[in-house]
């Protein structure tokens, strides 16, 4: 079938940085076309280059075969091309329904026809399953997977010829994740060109008809799915051969068993949201939290960071209670806990600032006496940091926001460094970071492991809670429902205690033998 | 799932709230008023109270786009000043001078809305700086306080209208009919506050951001020279007074936050900031009624001001996630 969009030899540049060249992009009605690379690969200035957020340097847009620029987004929004974004484009405190009509309102006499809104939404809404979602209800009382599921609808509402998706389910939670898929398998055998970016190839090899996978900035290649192998496909975004994934694992011992947990839980429970939760963590250990997004697993690290009011049981640090207040607390050098947020850029970073400022400001009593900051103190420790956890930066003082997905977090995680902390916590650190970021992080974490630290790793990401971590704890509504380590540790154990399935109820050690 | 009720009245929740702490304080003001529930008693204040009304209808405007106009009170000024020249002779004259003050408002916004769209300023150093312009303006027009109006229809609009309901509250009514209502249900209107809940996400969603701004910003001096219309009509003469234009605007911005419109944007009703505008109004005459030295009146309404203001906070008692403190 002929091609409704097609991107011909696009380039652009930001200042002296080649963003695109020599793009080039297919995309057939019917057909999910996946595009691949690694962060920093030009996917999302492609995406902005079809959408009408940025003007390309040079090269055409052929829409259903004729040449089209789009100025601005409503341009692109009125020619058919939907895209749902990565990062939420909704307006917080307006309701479901403006938010879904908030292009093109139906309107009566001029004025918006509120009725015919609300016809509209609840039909988009039900387009994606998401019956449950009451049209009136402001959109910051929805929780995030909720939220994306109205971008979604709100998307559909448009009637696109081309939808496109950046990362749109890795805020999903799991079942919402299978509605979604259900729904793009429709649109598609309903002829909508569907483009589909994410960073789980599970998801890909699921849905995707085509492939493109780009690297710095160019298209490398462009096949059928399942003509390639995983490995294959990795090698072509990275342009090199990663073989151990994963850093090995140190062999669990009598020795690290006994020693004092540098962390330890008991019976810790919050508003409904946490049930006694008992763990412990040694130092040199790495413990994951597993189990579907949003079963508490965040409010188990807001709670140990000091950012919760009213939780209940006991937190031991060093094998001494502790009740923590308040971050500031829970980073002072008598606790030592440090937590990598979810999400960088609103907890994580302050945006505009440079990187030198975002990396010095957890640690600014290290390098202060009498309230006054050494300049040439923090410097070396930054530069330090800068060095060893490879941050890419040509200058310490550019705006963080400038940098890479993968460089950004590595300044989040190299922030806490500097604070030498004894407990750290990371919040799912690798979701949306290219494959060599992530590798980095990986063999990081096992490196600070191994000099002594305790780390709590949540992650949504099976195969990364199996590479790294020592032993894994499955949540489900707000309870540890299943520890699993060693041989046990499996993709399938993690995915049917995940879901409570048969089989997964805590094993006896006469199970486990046979 | 929740019922629609559910969600309306959360919508107009402060607004509700509002309306019931002016009618609380209302209702104390008249039961210690010496003369009481009588027609003179009630024009006057509702002559007072409309003013201050219509100029923090014309603040809410702003801000539910997150922006802000310090030029409110000076735009009301300048339109009074303009007003005493030109709402003269005869009753026809009258109404076509009324509409040249009008047009002239209008422009104000104008000026403030191109200059800030285009010029990418900050609303709050652009309107501070044009306000003094304004103000520049109506000291050239009335250099001394002064001037005339047409008494006929100052005295329709500030006496009784058969009923004895004060005739500056159906003005109010027809403003608020004319113009907020139209604004809070058209696209416009709409998407003024998608710019104020998120600017990126509007613009993402392809919302009209400059047209959207600049339209604001002229309804909100339409609605500020209407006040200053109205101010003629009550004082019968014309004043370029500096300290009346700043009161207005600050008067008008804590009427906007006792109205329940939230100051980053994206939220709020002008139907809040008109009880706001009454609250504070009644505040300023409750010491007249309680005898109390009117020397203490800035000490106690600022006392009180603050008081209305905590209310809004009292929700954030509640929360148990430190973080959503700072969302």
């Amino acid at each position: 079938m002929a091609p409704i969009l097609q991107l011909v030899d696009i380039a652009k540049r930001y200042g002296g940085v080649r963003a695109l060249e020599h793009a080039k992009l297919d995309v057939e009605p019917g057909r999910i076309h996946a595009l691949l690379g690694e962060n920093g690969a030009g996917k999302s200035t492609l995406i902005k280059v079809m959408t009408g957020i940025v003007q390309p340097d040079a090269g055409r847009i052929l829409l259903g075969g004729t040449e089209r620029r789009f100025a601005h987004p409503s341009e692109a929004v009125a020619a058919g091309i939907a895209c749902i974004f990565q990062e939420l484009s909704l307006m917080p405190s307006l309701s479901v329904a403006d938010n879904i009509c908030i292009t093109d309102p139906p309107r009566r006499f001029g004025l918006v026809d509120r009725r015919a809104q609300r016809r509209i939404a609840e039909e988009a809404l039900a387009r994606v399953g998401a019956h449950d979602i009451h049209p009136l209800a402001p959109v910051d009382s929805l929780t995030l997977s909720r939220r994306q599921m109205v971008e979604i609808a709100k998307a559909l509402a448009r009637d696109p010829k081309v939808l496109i998706l950046d990362e749109a389910t890795s805020a999903l939670t799991a079942a919402d994740v299978q509605k979604v898929f259900a729904l793009l398998k429709r649109l598609r055998a309903q002829g909508l060109a569907i483009v589909y970016i994410s960073h789980r190839m599970a998801e890909i090899t699921e849905l995707a008809d085509d492939c493109s996978v780009f690297r710095n900035g160019s298209h490398v290649a462009t096949f059928a799915a399942g003509t390639r192998s995983d490995a294959q496909i990795v090698e072509m975004m990275i342009g090199r051969d990663i073989q151990h994934a994963y850093p090995p694992k140190p062999a669990p011992g009598p020795e690290r068993a006994a020693r004092r947990p540098a962390l330890e839980t008991r019976g810790l429970s919050w508003n409904g949201c946490l049930h006694d939760v008992d763990l412990a963590v040694r130092p040199g250990e790495i413990v994951g939290l597993g189990g579907l997004d949003g079963q508490g697993q965040r409010e188990l690290f807001l709670a140990l960071f000091g950012v919760l009011r009213g939780t209940r049981g006991e937190v031991l640090v060093d094998g001494a209670p502790v009740a923590v207040r308040s971050p500031k607390h829970a980073k002072d050098g008598r606790v030592g806990i440090a937590l990598v947020p979810e999400d960088r850029k609103t907890d994580g970073l302050m945006l505009p600032m440079s990187v030198n400022d975002n990396l010095g400001f957890a640690s600014l009593a290290r390098v202060s006496r009498g309230g006054v900051v050494s300049r040439g103190r923090e410097r070396r420790a930054i530069a330090e940091m800068v060095q060893r956890l490879r941050i890419k930066v040509s200058d310490v003082e550019v705006p963080v926001g400038t940098l890479s997905g993968g460089n950004q977090q590595k300044v989040v995680i190299g922030k806490w460094l500097l604070n030498a902390p004894r407990v750290l916590l990371l919040s799912d650190p690798t979701r949306g970071i290219d494959v060599g970021t992530k590798q980095e992080i990986h063999v990081l974490l096992r490196n600070l492991a191994h000099e002594g630290a305790a780390i709590l790793l949540y992650s949504t990401d099976y195969a990364e809670l199996i590479g790294c971590c020592d032993r894994v704890a499955v949540f489900l509504d707000g309870r540890i429902v299943r520890w699993l380590e060693g041989a046990a540790l499996t993709e399938h154990a993690l995915v049917a205690s995940a879901l409570a399935l048969e089989g997964a109820a805590p094993p006896s050690p006469h199970a486990e033998a046979a | 799932m929740l019922s629609d009720r559910h969600y309306h009245l959360r919508e107009h929740r402060a607004t509700i709230g509002a309306a019931a702490m002016f009618f609380v304080v209302f209702a104390l003001y008249i039961a210690k008023h010496p003369a009481g529930w009588t027609i003179p008693v009630i024009t006057t204040a509702a002559n007072k109270g409309v003013l201050l009304a219509i100029v923090a209808m014309a603040q809410t405007l702003v801000v539910l786009t997150g922006g802000i106009d310090l030029s409110v009170g000076m735009v009301f000024v300048l339109a009074n000043c303009l007003a005493s020249h030109l709402v003269v002779g005869s009753p026809l004259q009258a109404v076509g001078g009324m509409a040249c003050v009008l047009v002239a408002g209008a422009l104000c916004g104008l000026v403030n809305g191109v200059v800030i769209v285009r010029g990418r300023l900050q609303p709050i150093i652009t309107t501070l700086a044009t306000g003094i312009v304004f103000f520049g303006l109506s000291l050239g027009l009335r250099p001394v306080p002064g001037g005339d109006v047409q008494a006929d229809v100052a005295d329709a609009l500030t006496g009784t209208v058969p009923g004895g309901v004060p005739a500056m509250l159906v003005v109010l009514l027809v403003v608020v009919a004319a113009i907020w209502v139209p604004f809070r249900r058209s696209v416009t209107g709409r998407a003024a506050l998608a710019i104020g809940s998120s600017e990126a996400a509007s613009y993402m969603s392809g919302v009209a951001i400059a047209r959207t701004r600049i339209v604001t910003y002229m309804l909100s001096s339409l609605l500020a020279a209407i006040g200053g219309l109205m101010l003629t009509f009550v004082t019968y003469s014309g004043e370029a007074s500096a300290s009346i234009g700043g009161v207005y605007t600050l008067n008008s911005i804590a009427a906007v936050v006792i109205g329940g419109a939230v100051l980053s944007g994206g939220a709020g009703s002008a139907i809040g900031s008109i009880f706001g505008a009454f609250l504070l109004r009644t505040i300023g005459d409750l010491l007249f009624v309680f005898d109390l030295d009117p020397l203490w009146q800035p000490l106690f309404q600022g006392v009180i001001l603050l008081a209305a203001v905590s209310l809004g906070g009292v929700r954030l008692l509640r929360m148990t996630d430190r973080l959503e403190l700072y969302r």
